[in-house]
């Protein structure tokens, strides 16, 4: 907590360094320009000993000209936005950002994508998170359910709150958009995080996490920085492995696993902070297809697509020979399994077989 | 009697199924033929009207005045008079209905009793009066020519003309008279020494003959010129296909004539003529021995007047000399010495492959008499107001051994819709077609020809869109259509090659004009972007760095400048319409093809 409120602090003197350099290059008569790292893959570089995707140098300039102008307005007021938030210990959620445009005349967004678009680009052009920006995302950040106890906070009173995650029943605990602040006690000897909701309502509802003695998280697709970030502070802080259960396919292996593993291109910048280096890959991979023999869907076009962009284009890809090997006899067979297709072997299959199978046996994984 | 015996026949039949050798003797097809007849053209055209252009009412409309209005130009061109003709509708039902228009009460007629819709459009009958001053008819021909199917003049020369068969106009005549019961009207004066002529005239449709209801002698003040007049069921509107766009298009390529026109709800308009000159009149040429079938190449054979096979054919077709006759001979390995009427069918077939194996120059091309880029351009400002304007007249080509011309203009912008589909107008000899768009070879290659790099956009298989209007004209000896009706141009590679080369030539001028425009439009854009959105720059800047009002100004007016500096001085064309007349502007075609 201590941590965030500092950097909070930090933020105002970084917005207020960029507005007057562009102020001082109008002065000069020059074009001024933001400049923010490039967001994407190719600007990336995975060294796994840091575990995380960092950033190249390469930047994005955005010169103000006739055809930059409008953004570069939009671009200063949400600075504005921001500063007026972080000044008043406030926050604003991205699709409420969108809304206070409307109050910007011509300067207004049209579509909250383009307002989410201008406040990414704010983010990284100060390398900070956008939390600290005052700008909260609406999703949800996943759920958890087994052999853990959240501590938290009354928003009001300040005094302790003790969340114990057994004790949701059927349902589960819903981690919040910010975890800087939570602490953990656990004995759990893993966390399981898993792709679909449907899954783990199956594991929830058996109590797989009293037996397996873990923690369950719900990723609910690509998980979530909070979610990710969360995870992070678990498993470091209680120093606990993280296995990911995800569908054999594309998506499941890049978008979920890889982004929860290592970050993502697009936000390269806070990557460091929001990812699990430690996670390891217990899902359903192209082997696991031929050997349970599970029912089976043709690769999709965007499949094929995925699987040959990561290849060609992820450093975290291109550093492991076993995902390589993976993904090409996976676009080789022309197929795709999902987690539920365990259930062809009996609806609790994944739970009595594969499951501790997979856990028993280090070299049925992928890193 | 003859129930008995039709009995005893079937008795009969049903024995000799038995035994099917005794059929021999007495074959079905006696029986057979007991019923087959001739079959006058007449009575075919009864039972399939849709083949010449009547299907419905309103085309039946739109046919007839067309069919008029060509013979009268044909006749006015071949005669060397600058065409003057009026066209008048009257609508003779009890009560006229006349889409929209009715309802305001613009006609003489409203006082008549108000009837159901059902009923109304049950009796659509008009009457139609084409008067031309071209040179008449002589007494004698005056029935055949408007009272007998297939009979005219164009049919067996190959020249530039409107009509083609000589099926036209007596096809309208056949039409009233089985739609009215009433026969067509005829006044007709070939000079001032002549008297004018008074024909009333029904076909018989059983033996395609014309048959004199009444004829006399009466006073007529034109000196020379026809006027027909005819009762028929038909549909009038204003917009679309209809007979107010045919002319107003018939304008637009016939830039040296005046039409008269009255519609049924008696507005008239007159089209005067922008040039006093007439087109170069078209020569009538031999046909060239590539375009000539089998079929027709035994017909010709046998109707020849030459003693021997070469010179049949150095006078039987152009492009034809003794070297080349004697070639033709040898590729056919016939004797040039045989005599043509004695070919065989097998030798005929030789000659015909002799003349494929043989090289021969194309066939003459100024037998055809195109309008001019200068002239189509002309009159389409005239008629359409628009921005830009451009022409292409292509060079004579060849199709199948007979000449054709290609000409293409196109008129932009103005206030035509920039929504939707251009408008195309499609000519052949100087003639709308305003049917069977989708099959017709000049859609064929609009839709075939890349838009988007001139400017106009396009999706796949359709035509471009944008506010633009394009014309595209065929000027051949034989025009291909695809039926009787002449509404569609067959699709020869020749023609649609040609199309397609003139349509481009015309889509790189537009596209300058279009690209020029275009970035004219976007710089201005981008001015406006600069004035509108340095406010907020410089509001956000002087709230994050707590800013005097003094400053913002400041940066406001620095902003201007070092963004302006980028773009030049602002260019503006100017739109010339100087040429435009009201009166004469095109309706866009909204039911285009709504019966296709």
């Amino acid at each position: 907590m201590k941590k965030k409120k500092t950097k909070s602090k930090g933020v105002l003197p970084k917005i207020k360094g960029i507005a007057n350099d562009i102020y001082k290059k109008i002065l000069k008569k020059k074009q001024p320009e933001l400049v923010s790292p490039l967001r994407s893959l190719t600007n990336v570089k995975y060294d796994p000993k840091d575990g995380y995707f960092e950033l190249l140098g390469k930047k994005k300039k955005r010169t103000l000209t006739a055809g930059t102008v409008k953004t570069f307005a939009q671009t200063l007021k949400m600075m504005v936005l921001s500063k007026e938030l972080v000044e008043q210990d406030d926050i604003a959620t991205k699709r409420e950002a969108y809304y206070v445009s409307k109050n910007w005349k011509e300067a207004r967004f049209n579509t909250q994508q383009e307002s989410d678009t201008v406040i990414d680009d704010v983010e990284s052009m100060m390398i900070v998170n956008r939390e600290q920006l005052g700008f909260i995302p609406e999703e949800k950040g996943g759920e958890v359910a087994g052999k853990l106890i959240v501590i938290d906070q009354d928003p009001d009173t300040k005094r302790k709150l003790k969340i114990d995650c057994t004790k949701f029943g059927s349902g589960a605990y819903s981690i919040p958009i910010s975890v800087e602040h939570l602490k953990f006690e656990t004995n759990a000897k893993f966390i399981l995080a898993i792709e679909t909701a449907g899954m783990f309502q199956r594991l929830v509802k058996h109590k797989y996490w009293k037996k397996a003695n873990c923690i369950l998280v719900s990723m609910g697709g690509v998980p979530t920085r909070a979610c990710r970030r969360f995870i992070r502070r678990l498993s470091e802080t209680k120093k606990i492995p993280v296995y990911a259960f995800t569908d054999g396919d594309p998506y499941g292996y890049f978008n979920i696993y890889r982004t929860l593993k290592v970050g993502s291109g697009n936000a390269a910048h806070i990557n460091e902070y929001f990812c699990v280096p430690k996670a390891k890959f217990i899902g359903i991979t192209p082997k696991d297809i031929e050997d349970y023999k599970l029912p089976t869907h043709p690769l999709k076009e965007i499949d094929i697509k995925r699987a040959k962009d990561a290849l060609k284009n992820d450093p975290f890809v291109q550093h492991h020979k076993e995902w390589q090997k993976a993904i090409k006899k996976q676009v080789a067979s022309k197929v795709r399994a999902e987690q539920q297709a365990l259930a062809k072997h009996g609806l609790n299959f994944v739970i009595s077989d594969y499951l501790p199978k997979k856990l028993k046996n280090p070299k049925s994984w992928l890193p | 009697m003859a129930k008995r015996k039709k009995k005893t026949r079937k008795k009969k039949t049903k024995q000799k199924t038995a035994k099917p050798a005794a059929r021999k003797s007495k074959p079905i097809a006696i029986e057979l033929a007991k019923k087959q007849r001739e079959i006058s053209v007449a009575e075919f055209f009864e039972k399939n009207r849709h083949l010449l252009g009547f299907d419905n009412k309103k085309k039946a409309l739109l046919t007839t005045i067309k069919e008029a209005v060509d013979n009268a130009l044909d006749a006015c061109e071949d005669a060397g008079v600058l065409p003057e003709i009026s066209v008048e509708i009257i609508n003779m039902s009890p009560k006229p209905e006349i889409k929209k228009e009715t309802d305001n009460g613009q006609t003489t007629l409203t006082e008549e009793v108000k009837k159901p819709a059902t009923q109304i459009s049950n009796g659509d009958r008009f009457r139609v009066i084409v008067e031309d001053n071209g040179p008449g008819i002589v007494k004698k021909q005056i029935p055949n020519i408007f009272a007998k199917l297939l009979y005219g003049s164009k049919f067996h020369t190959l020249k530039q003309s409107r009509g083609q068969q000589g099926i036209g106009i007596s096809a309208a005549a056949l039409y009233g008279q089985l739609t009215t019961g009433r026969p067509v009207r005829i006044v007709s004066r070939i000079s001032p020494k002549h008297p004018a002529h008074y024909y009333e005239l029904k076909i018989n449709t059983k033996t395609n003959e014309p048959q004199i209801v009444k004829e006399n002698e009466i006073k007529w003040d034109k000196e020379h010129g026809t006027k027909i007049e005819l009762d028929l069921e038909g549909t009038y509107q204003k917009a679309g296909q209809s007979v107010d766009n045919y002319l107003k298009q018939t304008a637009i390529v016939n830039p040296h004539v005046t039409l008269i026109y009255t519609n049924p709800i008696a507005e008239q308009s007159v089209f005067s003529r922008v040039t006093e000159l007439l087109p170069k009149e078209p020569k009538a040429i031999k046909p060239h021995p590539y375009g000539v079938e089998l079929g027709r190449l035994i017909k010709i054979l046998r109707d020849t007047r030459a003693h021997s096979l070469s010179g049949f054919l150095q006078t039987e077709f152009s492009r034809v000399g003794s070297g080349t006759a004697k070639q033709i001979c040898e590729n056919a390995a016939l004797l040039p010495t045989l005599k043509p009427k004695t070919l065989s069918r097998e030798q005929a077939e030789k000659l015909y492959e002799g003349i494929q194996k043989t090289r021969l120059i194309s066939p003459p091309t100024d037998c055809i008499s195109p309008i001019g880029a200068e002239l189509l351009e002309k009159s389409l400002k005239k008629e359409l107001k628009a921005e830009f304007y451009c022409a292409v007249s292509r060079p004579p080509a060849v199709y199948r051994g007979n000449p054709f011309q290609i000409e293409v203009a196109c008129a932009y912008g103005g206030e035509q819709p920039a929504e939707g589909t251009i408008t195309l107008l499609r000519f052949a000899n100087r003639v709308p077609l305003l049917y069977q768009q989708g099959a017709c070879a000049i859609t064929k290659s609009v839709v075939g020809t890349k838009w988007s790099p001139y400017g106009l956009n396009q999706s796949k298989r359709s035509l471009p869109t944008g506010p633009c209007t394009m014309v595209v004209h065929i000027a051949s000896v034989w025009v291909p259509f695809t039926s009787e009706s002449k509404e569609a141009i067959a699709h020869y590679p020749e023609i649609i090659k040609e199309i397609k080369l003139a349509l481009q030539e015309c889509g790189r001028k537009l596209s300058s004009y279009i690209h020029k425009k275009k970035k004219i439009i976007a710089e201005g854009k981008k001015r406006d972007y600069i004035t509108t959105y340095i406010p907020y720059v410089s509001s956000a800047l002087r709230e994050l760095l707590k800013l005097k009002a003094a400053d913002k100004e400041k940066i406001e007016k620095l902003l201007k400048k070092i963004l302006e500096k980028k773009r030049g001085v602002l260019k503006d064309i100017k739109v010339d319409v100087s040429e435009f007349e009201e009166e004469f502007a095109l309706e866009k075609e909204e039911d285009e093809e709504k019966e296709d």
